[in-house]
């Protein structure tokens, strides 16, 4: 007997398959198709509820009643494991042609068993298509499955979600969900069928509609902040977004609301962002008096704002010593010069003892407005921060790229942050020069105002100390015959 | 001052870890939660959960334990001169904030850093101790990755690595001289000895799993590190080079590059212009060549620009290509998979492809195109059956019909 004797010649054959998932129905189906040597072009696959194609009402009777049996000494169906794994996924897919396809590859495959291999064929290329989307699909629900708690009458949380996916994946996906929360009670609803684990048992349920899954959970609201926050506005790339995440995913997911106001936004927080950044790609100052208009209108950091005026620095434009203090104070700033207040006098004291000439010297500060908070009717003097510092030291930069000293005398802790851009320690520091790197040695000591706020043994230790260090600077200044 | 709510602090803490590139949630151990008492599984492949407008993946919750900070990094937004609000989590909040959104598949599981507290030690005994809670407590399974603080005890990194999926050290900068420069407080011998140390500890507990089915896993996703770019002047060669002595020495998974980006309250001796991030982009794609492409890093280094860095309109690969081109055309039918993979547009998919389908049948170049992205591209460099490219890979202006296109923009 051959397996021509089992089919009539010429006849067209429909499948009708219980689901539209039902991969172990087609291959069953199929396996027996090509044993009675039943061509491609003579088969049509129906899904529930599909028409087929034109030829499937063709024939007397639908159904697959009408299906040949196969023969006794039909020979074993074979194909690739590459082509059964393929088609594992590609039969999830929603195109309608799916399951003739994985027929006609199967059929092709009794004359060629390594087509697979050849990837430049079409219908393998199709397949493959077809099993990438399904994947691409499936990583999409492992990704955008979106979980709303809902408490049950006995206590235990139940946690609820609606997807929508684009194939047939949503009984193939439920282990995955079932692997990762094997301890929680959830519920997976989507216009494809429905899933429900209760900890043990997994069960299956009919489509289901939106308006079946909770609306809303608090926890979105944290979710929400977390996604605006971790969100980069200087790198706003948004079809790379689009890509991964297209707008179709956006409605189930609670994240997705608040993108537009994120891109809308994005700009203006950039730019505040790069405000800060801006100021070093301006032009560097070409002489000392444009770094006297320019601290006058820098409004770079909050102390501008505090109603004071700038305070240059003064002194000889090639002075060899320049003196930096902390910032102006309010003699300076009444002033609008720097080292004229008491801390100003009492360095100027110590200067002329240690033989050193004021008006040879560069006076500047680390910061150039005098910073303050009202205490009644007296302005009292504030230190600037670090931030402030490091803002003011583009000017204090400039200052020193036009003068060029030899050697640079910081007094207090701000002045040698504004020339290093470190924080150091004076009391370590003190006594040995460190090296700059425009070949200028950097010579560390106290704030004269230090001293003015010592009483007794403290500012007799202190001052001699103080006067010690201007006498080193002194003999600095004459080795190197400045 | 009044407590700040979880949310606020959410919105501090997660907005000073955005500058940390690495969000990756892949190549770990498999594991489940069935037969367990929590919940969490990871299968191989990562999961992107959801992208920010930046085009970002999000795979991981992505905090910091606190941005509190004793260290004064220059490029870094929460180093101790800066301004920026300070906030921080006790390690139950992180727990139960990352459970939280776990239960709601928001997430793959943790990445948590943290600004130096007290001390080296303290911090990272407080990482330690949210892994802890998370794995000993709560059974949970998802992926967790832990940054490692270089200045820690050896043993409490050791600890680290046995409840992280992937711990990290970051490196920072590309060269001693800018680490100095803007990390005065961080020392590339240090940083280098912990990766080492983690290096021995990763191997020896692969190999202990041979022997014992129960010895504990260490990391077994491996460990990253990430460089900065453009906030010192290394320029690309340096770069390539320092990567690529990491994935020599240190066996790393990954290297990351993040393009140094304006933050909020940056410091004064930080650059100049932010870089392209193209120039990022243009890293990572050399990153693949050295680790997929068997390129050397010095046949990389040869694509670069007289600068030093790679060429910001074109891909390191067709530049490679353009100042080697008597190594082309290749001839898809013949050539060895080293010399296909070579070739500017074809990835190692559509070389695997080639390879296959070439047993079956000889290849033309409608084949090539069906196995390919784009054929375009690719034409001037291969040879196929009915397809020679002649002249075309000798034009000078090759390079012009390759690059894509610049836009005009419309008269306004």
């Amino acid at each position: 007997m051959t397996a021509m004797q089992n089919v009539s010649l010429g006849a067209h054959y429909a499948v009708h398959l219980p689901a539209p998932d039902d991969f172990a129905f087609w291959r069953e189906r199929a396996r027996g198709l090509i044993q009675c040597d039943v061509p491609p072009d003579r088969v049509s696959w129906i899904e529930p509820g599909g028409t087929g194609d034109l030829f499937a009402s063709d024939g007397p009777s639908r159904g697959d009643k009408r299906l040949p049996s196969p023969p006794a000494d039909a020979p074993a169906v074979r194909a690739s494991q590459r082509f059964l794994t393929l088609a594992r996924s590609a039969g999830l897919h929603s195109d309608p042609a799916r399951f003739g396809l994985l027929y006609r590859v199967l059929w092709r495959l009794q004359r060629s068993p390594r087509m697979m291999e050849d990837k430049a064929d079409p219908d393998v290329r199709r397949i493959e298509e077809l099993a990438k989307s399904v994947r691409r699909d499936a990583h999409k629900m492992h990704a955008f499955v979106r979980f709303r708690e809902v408490s049950e009458d006995n206590g235990t949380p139940h946690f609820v979600a609606w997807f929508e996916p684009d194939h047939h994946i949503v009984r193939a996906e439920a282990a995955f969900f079932m692997r990762r929360f094997a301890n929680m009670r959830w519920s997976i609803l989507t216009p494809r069928g429905s899933m429900h684990w209760d900890g043990e048992v997994m069960r299956e349920g009919p489509p289901a509609r939106r308006e079946d899954a909770p609306g809303d959970d608090p926890v979105e609201d944290l979710w929400r902040s977390y996604y605006a926050s971790i969100f980069n506005p200087a790198r706003l790339k948004v079809g790379a977004m689009l890509s991964e995440m297209p707008r179709k995913y956006w409605k189930n997911l609670p994240e997705a609301q608040i993108i537009p106001q994120l891109i809308a936004g994005a700009q203006a927080r950039e730019a505040v962002m790069v405000a800060a950044g801006e100021r070093e790609e301006r032009a560097r100052p070409a002489s000392l008096a444009v770094v006297a208009q320019g601290v006058a209108a820098c409004r770079d950091c909050p102390i501008a704002d505090c109603g004071t005026r700038a305070v240059a620095g003064e002194g000889p434009g090639q002075a060899h010593l320049m003196i930096v203090g902390e910032q102006p104070g309010d003699q300076e700033d009444i002033a609008g010069r720097p080292f004229v207040g008491p801390a100003g006098q009492l360095l100027d004291r110590y200067l002329t003892s240690a033989g050193i000439d004021r008006s040879a010297a560069y006076l500047t500060n680390a910061v150039k407005h005098f910073k303050f908070t009202w205490k009644g009717k007296h302005r009292l003097h504030q230190s600037p921060q670090a931030k402030e510092i490091d803002t003011c030291r583009w000017w204090l930069d400039a200052e020193r790229a036009l003068v060029r000293p030899r050697i640079v005398l910081a007094l207090g802790a701000s002045a040698a942050r504004g020339v290093l851009g470190r924080t150091v320690s004076v009391s370590k520091a003190r006594g040995a020069p460190i090296m700059l790197d425009d070949g200028a040695e950097l010579w560390m000591t106290v704030h004269p105002s230090y001293l003015l706020r010592l009483d007794g043994a403290a500012r007799e230790t202190q001052a001699t100390l103080f006067a010690s260090d201007l006498a080193a600077v002194q003999g600095r200044m004459a080795d190197i015959g400045a | 001052m009044v407590q700040k709510t979880l949310q606020q602090r959410l919105e501090t803490l997660a907005d000073a870890a955005k500058y940390d590139a690495s969000c990756a949630s892949s190549g770990t151990a498999k594991k489940n939660s069935l037969g367990g008492k929590g919940i969490g599984s990871t299968e191989g492949m990562g999961i992107c959960h959801a992208y920010a407008p930046d085009g970002r993946c999000i795979s991981l919750l992505k905090i910091l334990l606190t941005n509190h900070c004793i260290f004064d990094c220059h490029y870094c937004i929460n180093r101790k001169s800066s301004n920026v609000e300070r906030a921080r989590f006790t390690p139950q909040e992180v727990v139960d904030l990352t459970l939280n959104f776990y239960r709601r598949n928001y997430i793959e599981g943790l990445f948590l850093s943290s600004g130096i507290v007290k001390s080296a030690n303290h911090t990272m005994e407080q990482l330690v101790e949210v892994a802890r809670i998370l794995r000993e407590e709560h059974d949970f399974r998802g992926y967790i990755h832990l940054k490692t603080i270089p200045e820690a005890d050896a043993e409490i990194i050791h600890q680290a690595g046995l409840y992280a999926d992937r711990v990290s050290i970051n490196v920072e900068l590309p060269t001693r001289a800018g680490l100095t420069r803007l990390a005065p407080d961080k020392d590339e011998n240090q940083i280098e000895g912990a990766m080492g140390r983690t290096k021995t500890r990763i191997i020896e507990a692969k190999d202990e799993r041979k022997r014992f089915r129960h010895a504990p896993r260490f990391a077994p996703a491996g460990q990253s590190t990430q460089m900065i770019v453009g906030a010192d002047d290394a320029n690309d060669t340096a770069i390539i080079s320092k990567a690529s002595r990491l994935y020599g020495a240190f066996g790393l998974r990954r290297v990351y590059y993040s393009a140094f980006s304006p933050i909020p309250d940056a410091s004064a001796v930080l650059p100049l212009k932010r870089p392209p991030l193209l120039r990022e982009h243009r890293l990572y794609q050399s990153d693949w060549l050295m680790r997929f492409y068997g390129f050397a890093p010095g046949e990389v280094a040869d694509a670069t620009e007289a600068d030093g860095n790679l060429p910001l309109d074109i891909d390191p690969k067709l530049a490679w290509a353009l100042k080697f081109r008597e190594s082309f055309p290749v001839d898809v039918n013949r050539a060895a998979k080293e010399q296909l993979l070579r070739v500017p547009g074809l990835g190692t998919t559509a070389v695997g492809r080639i390879l296959a389908a070439r047993r079956h049948r000889t290849l033309r170049l409608d084949d090539v195109a069906r196995l390919t992205a784009s054929i375009a591209k690719v034409r001037p460099f291969i040879c196929a059956l009915d397809w020679r490219p002649t002249l075309l890979t000798d034009r000078a202006d090759l390079r012009r019909l390759l690059a894509p296109r610049v836009e005009q923009l419309e008269l306004f």
